[in-house]
Formats: structure tokens, sequence, C-alpha cells
């Protein structure tokens, strides 16, 4: 029974060793190597046939030096940087715009919630790269918002909105919508409304109690709402390079750069080792605050 | 306090305008005659038969049908062993290295995902193309469904499980007969997801496909990177028309379970 029982937990686990575990080595491994102009454009080698000569010339052969030539170009730090306020600035106006949304639909009726859902994980299963391809055409020069802007004669020339950051907040407030509504509008139907009523009673206007009792009981979706918004972002690839212009520095289409266009892998396999390394940070602190969370409940 | 109040409104009428709204200009602008995408020149359903014309995205949609069929399949087998090992195989050597294993492709970023498992594949010699596309598809839809199997394994009682066997099954008969029936709803949601993360695929797929098999996402991405497409305002209005029916479907037919199931509990109820 035991056997068979390992045997069964063996397929699963040798899978995940093998694709995700020991992929993740050979990153960190590579980084810690030379470039060369050579397919696969990099050394050392592990050579396991020369014996234990070969391991320790191997050992001696990884250095810091990638890592070094992280710290001392502008660009890398400036990506990061970059990324981390871009991820930040796009929480906080996911939040400014999906909590009413959250909200509206915790207070809909009976009847229109299930549908209300629907509407809002429809997206989600559309192709993500439709949804950013969408926005191409509505903010490009000729696109359909300064058709629209100038036809309203608010502006009396074309705004250059695609290839900017505001064109890529557009776009990560657009896709990333639903991962914000979601658990704020589990927590909102949660709201014990007699809560609202005894706010009333000892004399707080609708405002007061929306932000003394409704905010601080919705925190905990707050919270998750931003993380599931975050954390994804920071890593982004395929909003910048669409969206973005020549301005926009992120540490996803940086790390595509350096792997595609100039081949440097392991320069390529330091920028993921660090980029892990940041996430680690907010990927930690949510886990905490949602076993936080589990705990309270 | 449940009503319409005009904030409701207005926020629930401009969030879902604001989510809509750019699909449906997409969708509109698939029947234009115009090869420029953002100037209306008239009504035509040229785009869709140069679509259906070009076989460069043919080709390229019968890859990711097929990458994304064979990896939901294994994914979903392997995510639901995962899932039952979780939550119902008690302690184990290494079980902690296993969970975080489970969770870290979750919140991986795509881009190192696909380095990592491109750097393999070119260390152990395999040739990329559409079984390491499958491959890496594979394994990180295989955790999504983990997670949502999990969650309807837990929620569960085991003693149902433990009768069957208390009754003379074995645990594999317990588990196909008692258990499967029961998460099934969830296995079949674990595929969905799967099936869908693989077909949207760009950045893993980019990663590790050859020259030979590329996806439906790539050509996509490599044609948008140029510009505006009618012809890909046409292949966006059919992917998103299949995609809405399916949703609709499956809800419509969950719903009726969940009705039936019902009745058949209260049936059993006034029967007992």
């Amino acid at each position: 029974m035991n056997f068979r029982k390992y045997l069964f937990i063996l397929i699963p686990y040798s899978w995940l060793v093998a694709l995700f575990l020991v992929p993740f080595i050979i990153v960190v491994k590579m980084s810690l190597s030379d470039g060369v102009m050579a397919i696969p454009p990099y050394t050392p080698y592990l050579t396991l046939t020369e014996g234990w000569a070969g391991i320790t010339n191997f050992f001696t052969n990884l250095d810091f030096e990638n890592f070094i030539f992280l710290t001392e170009d502008n660009l890398y730090w400036i990506a990061y940087l970059s990324s981390l306020k871009i991820a930040a600035i796009s929480t906080v106006i996911t939040l400014l715009v999906g909590y009413p949304i959250a909200y509206g639909m915790a207070n809909a009726s009976n009847e229109w919630r299930p549908t209300l859902i629907m509407l809002v994980i429809l997206p989600f299963w559309t192709s993500f790269l439709i949804r950013i391809y969408s926005w191409m055409g509505i903010l490009s020069q000729e696109g359909f918002l300064n058709q629209f802007l100038l036809w309203l004669g608010i502006i009396d020339q074309p705004l250059t909105l695609l290839n900017t950051n505001i064109a890529v907040y557009i776009g990560i407030v657009y896709t990333y919508l639903p991962f914000m509504i979601l658990p704020i509008y589990a927590s909102l139907e949660k709201l014990d409304l007699s809560l609202l009523e005894a706010a009333k009673d000892l004399g707080c206007n609708r405002t007061q109690s929306f932000w003394l009792v409704t905010v601080p009981l919705s925190k905990a979706g707050i919270i998750a709402g931003c993380f599931l918004v975050f954390i994804p972002v920071i890593g982004e690839f395929v909003i910048p390079s669409l969206l973005g212009g020549a301005d926009t520095l992120m540490i996803g289409t940086i790390l595509w750069q350096e792997f595609f266009a100039n081949r440097d892998w392991p320069v390529a396999s330091a920028v993921a080792v660090i980029l892990l390394l940041i996430l680690m940070v907010p990927i930690i602190l949510f886990q905490r605050s949602e076993q936080k969370q589990r705990e309270a409940e | 306090m449940k009503r319409f109040t005009w904030f409701n409104t207005i926020s629930l009428t401009l969030g879902f305008a604001f989510l809509y709204i750019p699909m449906l200009i997409l969708i509109i602008y698939s029947f234009n005659a115009s090869k420029l995408v953002t100037v209306w020149a008239g009504f035509s359903t040229q785009w869709y038969s140069r679509l259906f014309n070009n076989e460069a995205f043919i080709d390229a949609a019968w890859v990711t049908l097929k990458v994304g069929f064979i990896s939901s399949c294994a994914a979903t087998i392997l995510g639901t062993m995962i899932a039952y090992i979780m939550v119902r195989g008690g302690r184990f050597y290494g079980r902690s290295l296993f969970s975080s294993m489970i969770y870290a492709p979750l919140v991986m970023p795509e881009v190192i995902t696909g380095l990592s498992l491109l750097l393999l594949f070119i260390s152990i010699g395999l040739d990329r193309g559409v079984f390491t596309i499958i491959l890496a598809h594979t394994t990180f839809s295989m955790c999504y469904v983990s997670v949502v199997v999990s969650s309807r394994l837990a929620s569960f009682d085991v003693s149902i499980e433990e009768a069957a066997i208390d009754l003379g099954c074995t645990a594999f008969d317990a588990f196909r007969s008692v258990t499967l029936p029961i998460i099934a709803p969830a296995v079949i949601s674990g595929w969905l997801l799967a099936f869908t993360l693989s077909l949207d695929d760009l950045v893993i797929a980019s990663f590790v496909s050859g020259p030979a098999s590329t996806t439906l996402p790539i050509k996509i991405y490599s044609s948008v990177r140029l510009g505006l497409s009618p012809e890909i305002n046409a292949l966006s209005t059919l992917m998103i028309a299949v995609v809405t029916f399916g949703v609709l479907t499956s809800s419509i037919i969950s719903k009726r379970a969940i009705k039936r199931q019902k009745r058949e509990e209260e049936q059993a109820f006034k029967n007992g």
C-alpha cells in the first residue's frame, strides 16, 4: 500500500522536479557563467567525463560577473525601479476603478449578481493578447479616442497616446481589473448589513459609514486584489511591448531583449534571478496576510 | 441597503462599458471594408475569407489547438493527482518542497518560466517544437488545475470515500466510483482553464517553440507588432465568439446540474 502511494506521488513529483526545479537551477547556474560568442552562447559546461577535475574547473569558472555588470549599468536599475513604479501606480488606479464596480455589484439585487459576476469573468477567458490589441486601435494617432475627442472639440490636435506610459497604464488596468474586482466583491458580499444600520443609528451619514464601516471591513479584499495585480505586473511583457514606447522600461521586456536580441543568455539569467529576488518580497507579504486572514476567520 | 442607488448604477455602467467597449469596437471593425482599421468604409466580410485562405494562420491554429488539447488533458490528470496527494496524501517525505513547487509556477513571471524551460531543453538536447510547447504548457497549467480541484476535494466529506473502502472497494475503485463523480465539475473547469491558458500563452511558447511550430498567439503578436490589421480583427472576433459561446453554455449546463441535484435531493428527502 505504502509503496503504491509513493509511486503515485512520484509521478507528478518527478515531473515538477524535472520541468520546474531543474530548469530553475539551470537559470541560476547560467547567471554565474560567462557569455561567449557561440551557440549556446555561454560557458562553462559541466562535463562529468573529466571527473573531479571537470567539477572543480566548473566551479572555479562560476563568478558574479553578470551581477556586477548589472549593478554597473544604470539601465537595469532604472528598469527594475520603473517596473516597480509602474506596477505600484497601476495597482492604485486599478483599485480606484475596481472598488466602485465591486461595490455596485455587491449592492445589486440577487437575481442580477450571477450575471454581473459572469460579465466580470468573461473577459478573463478571452485572449489577453486580443484585449491588448483592442486598445491599439483605440489609442493610436488616428484611433477612436482621438477621433471622438476631436469630434467633441475638446482637442484640436490628435494626442499621442499609443507607445507611451499612459497606454501601458490603461492596458494594465483594463486587463487586470477582474483580479481586483472579484476579491473585493467577495469581501463586500460577506459584509453584515446590520453594522451599517448600527452606524446609521449612531449618527453616521452615508459617507461616514462607508469610510468607517464598509472600507475597513473590505480590507481583506482590497489587500488581496492589490497583490494579485501588483505581483504579475512587475514581470509583465506583452503590455509594455505592444502599448509602451521607447521610454517605457520594464524588466520583462529587458529580459526578452537580452535573450532574443542581444543573445546574452548569462545576463538574461542574472536579470531573471534578481527579478525573482525582488518578487519574493511581495509574495511573502501576500502569503502572510492571507494566513492572518484565515486565522482571523 | 440592497437597492440600486444612482452611484451604483453609474459605477456599474461605466465599469462594464470600460470592459466591453474596446472589444465591441474590435468586433465592429472586423466587418469594415477598408484596410485602415480605424476608418469605416462600409460592411464587408472580406477579412474573414482572407483569413480562411491564409495558410499560415490556419497552420498556427492547428498547432495551437493540438498543443492546447494534449497539454490540458495531461495537465488535468497530473493536476488532479497533485490535488489528491495534497488533500488526502497525509505526510510524506518532501511534502513542503512539493507544495512550494505547485505554488511557485502560479506567481512566476512568464518570461522566467520560458527562459528556464528553454535552457533545460537546450541542455538536454531536445529539439524545440510542438512537443516542447506541450511539456511547458502542461507544467504550468497542472498547477492551476491542482488549485481548482483541491478546493473542491477539501470541501467534501472523506467518510464517503472511507465507507466505500470499508464496503470492499480498493482505493482506486473508491476514487473512480465515489470521489471522481463528486469532483467532476472541478476537474472539468480545471481542464477548461488549462485549455484556455494554453491557447492564450504567448511568452512561454515564444521561448520554447521551434521555427516549424508557430502557435496562434505568436503569429498574432508578430503581425500586431507591425501595426493594426483587419485580419487580426476578424480572427479576434472569431476567438471572442467561441469563448463567449463556451462560457455561456457551460454556465447554463452547470446551473441546470445544480437545479437537478437540488431536485433529486428534495426527492430523496421526501422518499426517505
